[in-house]
């Protein structure tokens, strides 16, 4: 029903069983982070995967999508759904009015732009008084999903979490197996071609981007759930930079890459973290190996090697 | 005392400096920017990371060889010059063939190395560099006093700025850089060793870049960061102008800065996003930036 061939069914049972027992074996926290990342970063394939839209500016709708969940959770005390839900809309909001500005360019500038916009955010997060500036909202409660699911226990969250991570991954395979997912992909193979057939480009690729905005405030507010903060950091343009590592070295415009992404780069930030800014170095180097040796990342590497698309 | 807009006169004239300093660093940077982008067709997201370099080089000079300022405002970007030149060698010629994006990726991952190793190497918190003597102090300019510093930033980088339009519009290896620009194979069917020449270029544009970063380093202190801080804003201001003309982005970018400095004056806090607010509108009414050629 989600437009799955053979070879990602068993790919995505995999994948299910491995969130299922994983827990049991590694720490949770450290799991919700990897599927939060995840869902960023499948997300963000959405726009540059399908539709070739490079955004530099994702951490100001992941941002702001973490701030906004963080401020309902601590101020309204509203129920954990909502709460993300807010995170969501804010995404929504937030990505039709920068994403209006910026589908005017397209390429390179449509890059510099979203980094533009974003740092425009990020400025606007350092002064306004609701973030907490320097501090961010901290001490954010988990409090309670559908009124009777109490979240402060790990594994709860992480049930939780997951199945966030779940719904958005099938949304977005289900968005781009959709008749518009093909116009997408049409697009991104020749837009003038697109344009001739009769589709209105920007659009469709406003609507893309808006999506995808969306589904990242959905992860940053989840994030902010589960680490109970919203910090400058989650708007910095270090975030957006990272959510493109992510995805490119697990593999553009693959359906198992963002994820496997999200893995590897979370699971390097956590053991390279005590050598301060060896990470930087280190995502810097992968960075230029991608590009210049591994442009189809590990999932899109694997996927050739065994002849399937995963 | 002068009143002007109910501003007292000297405030207003020294913000209008500072404006017009950040405003010689955006035209330069957004200058090597356009330039680079003209030949290569990659956008250099290590554009702030070298002009970094130039101002640790600068440091560097002055600190382990004992090399004084004005030297090194030549040898520093002579030495990053050379570095990139090295880079473009080895790694970014390999990208030309594909998308532009892929460029963009890889310079961004390149920033990321060179800033890391910097930050590894030296802290976060910045180094002073002390202003030659014979710039140290202020001139009375009857209206506010200036710095002699600044003045000689902005009047080192009006003189560089123009020198390299000028290299571009009125020369023939301008010509030959504009041609190739245009039509690259069609140049190289005359005979000009086009590679070569986006070598040179690329070169060029990073050596802009650490000129701007000595200039930099009396100002700011020379740390890992100050080239991200200007970086953000220097792609703005490229959105703004446009890449299409190298007068264009010298215009720009000394004219958003006075932007700025106005803005400190008349209402703070928007100081640090006037130029991306300038961006939107700029997007909204004319998108392919002021001096940009139609798509």
């Amino acid at each position: 029903m989600f437009g799955f061939s053979r070879a990602q069914s068993i790919a995505f049972v995999v994948m299910v069983v491995l969130i299922v027992v994983s827990p049991f074996v590694l720490y949770p926290v450290f799991l919700m982070r990897v599927l939060t990342a995840a869902l960023f970063a499948t997300a963000f394939n959405l726009m540059i995967g399908y539709v070739g839209l490079l955004s530099f500016g994702q951490a100001a709708f992941f941002g702001m999508g973490s701030y906004v969940t963080a401020w309902t959770m601590k101020m309204w005390h509203v129920d954990a759904s909502i709460a993300i839900i807010f995170g969501g809309l804010t995404g929504a909001v937030l990505g039709l009015v920068l994403g209006y500005l910026a589908i005017r360019r397209s390429g390179i500038y449509f890059a510099m732009i979203t980094l533009a916009l974003a740092q425009m955010v990020y400025f606007f997060c350092l002064e306004a008084p609701f973030t907490g500036g320097e501090d961010g909202i901290q001490q954010v409660p988990r409090g309670h999903l559908f009124g009777f699911i109490n979240l402060n226990n790990d594994m709860t969250m992480y049930w939780v979490t997951a199945a966030v991570f779940l719904g958005g991954f099938l949304l977005v395979h289900r968005i781009i197996h959709s008749p518009f997912g093909q116009v997408l992909k049409g697009i991104r193979e020749n837009e003038p071609r697109a344009t001739s057939l009769g589709y209105r480009t920007d659009d469709y690729k406003l609507i893309a981007f808006v999506l995808s905005c969306t589904i990242a405030g959905v992860a940053g507010g989840t994030k902010a759930l589960v680490f109970g903060i919203a910090t400058l950091t989650d708007v910095h343009y270090s975030t957006s930079g990272e959510v493109v590592l992510t995805t490119l070295l697990g593999g553009l415009g693959t359906v198992f890459g963002p994820a496997m992404g999200a893995l590897v780069v979370t699971s390097m930030e956590n053991y390279l973290a005590q050598f301060g800014a060896w990470v930087t170095v280190t995502q810097g180097a992968i960075f230029m190996i991608c590009v210049l040796a591994f442009r189809r990342g590990i999932i899109g590497e694997l996927g050739s090697f065994l002849r399937i698309s995963l | 005392m002068i009143m002007i807009f109910g501003i007292p006169g000297p405030l207003l004239f020294g913000q209008l400096l500072l404006g017009l300093i950040n405003g010689a660093f955006y035209a330069m940077l957004s200058l090597g920017l356009a330039v680079i982008f003209g030949m290569l067709n990659i956008i250099n997201f290590a554009h702030g990371a070298l002009f970094m370099m130039g101002a640790f080089a600068s440091w560097m000079l002055l600190n382990y060889v004992g090399i004084g300022y004005f030297p090194a405002l030549i040898l520093a970007p002579l030495l990053v010059g050379i570095f990139g030149i090295i880079l473009e060698k080895t790694v970014i010629s390999r990208l030309y063939k594909l998308d532009h994006l892929y460029g963009l990726l890889l310079t961004f991952g390149l920033s990321l190395v060179i800033e890391g190793l910097f930050r590894n190497a030296y802290g976060s918190s910045g180094m002073p560099y002390r202003i030659p003597n014979i710039l140290q102090g202020a001139t009375n300019l009857g209206f506010m006093y200036m710095p002699n510093y600044r003045g000689w930033v902005v009047l080192a980088a009006l003189v560089v700025c123009l020198s390299t339009w000028a290299i571009i519009e009125k020369t023939p290896l301008g010509a030959t850089l504009r041609a190739a620009t245009e039509n690259a194979p069609l140049v190289q069917a005359f005979g000009v060793d086009v590679p070569r020449l986006i070598t040179l270029t690329y070169g060029g544009g990073v050596a802009l870049a650490a000129f701007a970063g000595v200039l930099a380093a009396p100002i700011y202190s020379v740390n890992p960061n100050m080239g991200t801080n200007f970086i953000n804003t220097v792609f703005a201001v490229v959105v703004i102008g446009g890449m299409g003309s190298i007068m264009g982005s010298i215009l720009t970018g000394f004219g958003l800065g006075v932007v700025e400095g106005l803005t400190k004056v008349f209402y703070p806090q928007a100081s640090a996003t006037v130029v991306f607010v300038v961006m939107v509108i700029v997007l909204l009414v004319r998108p392919r930036g002021l001096f940009g050629k139609a798509a």
